[in-house]
């Protein structure tokens, strides 16, 4: 896509599979913990997190589809593209890892996501501000159980410590991705239907600091080596397995309904 | 608790409210690691299909309860005390017009 033949609507339908293909994967990483969770109460938690951002893929796909307007739906986006066409954050799309590790990137993105979602829901196109104003409550959810974890594993044994350390060591080169934006975000910015993604930085940085201050944490080197392409389709090995396990089914039996 | 659960987190009850001014209802139990753990586990495991407005959390051990012994103590003596319920009485004939 070139800077001049990109149209606007063909750029608020990349924003909307940005943000949809970011909760699609993360939520298919997150529904692996069901039936392996820690304790009973900590599966029903991530099994119900899995569902909300799954939940608000759909809604935004399925927004993306009406304004596409070409017949397709929500499935469509989630089973009948490659791995190359998901913009996903290479966050989103690392292996679930140990809980700590599971936890850290919750975190990392229920709190971007809040930031996100603040500035979103004054959108101007008045049914995508409304599926936002929707899921708003439950990410803030989200932020709420996943912060208090990384609170109670920094701060709580020895073992619990090193873990949740590492695991926020380990994801650290995939932060940065969060604030990238192009032209993409510029035009629908510009449109009143975007977020501000520089707006929020430093308070989102902010609160990651303090948050990993009081569980005891080190807070790892802002200006590390860090990753980055996945806005455009560059993606760790990991996304092909998830894609193949994901959409297996869908592309073997495209037709079959539930009827 | 025995002695082998001790990495076991404690016990919770939960209470949750289904509507503005009723009373609070028992819905189960759970465990978890300290309050606010239980409080947001009590609305993953509870509250997902809508079931109310306001949970309260209480550590188990904390709760006192009655045991079977005492059920004839406590509860016979009041078997045959018709009067302490308000069908025992007729209402006179003025206040049930007024009302």
């Amino acid at each position: 896509m070139s800077s001049d033949t990109i149209t606007r609507e063909q750029a608020y339908i990349t924003y909307l599979l940005r943000l949809a293909d970011d909760r699609l994967i993360l939520g298919q990483r997150v529904s692996e913990w069901c039936g392996h969770g820690p304790v009973l109460e900590e599966d029903l938690a991530l099994a119900n997190m899995a569902l909300d951002l799954i939940g608000h893929a759909s809604a935004l796909y399925g927004h993306a589809a009406d304004i596409e307007g070409e017949g397709h739906d929500e499935d469509y986006f989630a089973y009948f593209r490659d791995d190359y066409e998901f913009t996903n954050l290479q966050l989103c799309e690392l292996p679930k890892g140990d809980f700590a590790f599971t936890i850290a990137r919750q975190f990392l993105f229920s709190s971007f996501s809040y930031f996100q979602y603040e500035r979103l829901k004054k959108a101007k196109d008045e049914q995508f501000a409304g599926i936002i104003k929707k899921h708003l409550k439950e990410i803030k959810y989200h932020l709420r159980h996943s912060r208090d974890w990384v609170l109670r594993l920094g701060d709580g044994t020895e073992e619990s410590h090193k873990r949740i350390q590492n695991a926020f060591d380990e994801i650290w080169m995939y932060v940065d991705e969060l604030f990238y934006t192009d032209q993409i975000d510029e035009l629908i910015l510009a449109d009143g239907n975007g977020a501000d993604l520089i707006s929020f930085k430093e308070e989102w940085k902010k609160l990651v600091e303090e948050t990993l201050t009081e569980a005891t944490l080190t807070v790892p080197d802002w200006d590390q080596f860090m990753m980055s392409g996945s806005r455009t389709g560059m993606h760790t090995e990991h996304l092909g397995h998830i894609l193949a396990q994901m959409q297996f089914l869908r592309r073997s039996h495209p037709d079959a309904d539930w009827k | 608790m025995s002695e082998n659960n001790e990495k076991e987190w404690p016990l919770w009850e939960v209470f949750y409210q289904p509507k503005n001014g009723k009373p609070y209802e028992h819905a189960g139990s759970l465990h978890a690691a300290d309050a606010e753990n239980a409080l947001q586990n009590a609305r993953d495991v509870y509250a997902r299909r809508n079931e109310g407005i306001g949970i309260w959390v209480v550590p188990s051990n904390q709760i006192t309860a009655s045991t079977p012994e005492d059920v004839g103590p406590f509860f016979d003596p009041a078997s045959d005390k018709p009067y302490r319920h308000p069908q025992f009485y007729s209402v006179p004939r003025a206040v049930k017009k007024r009302s």
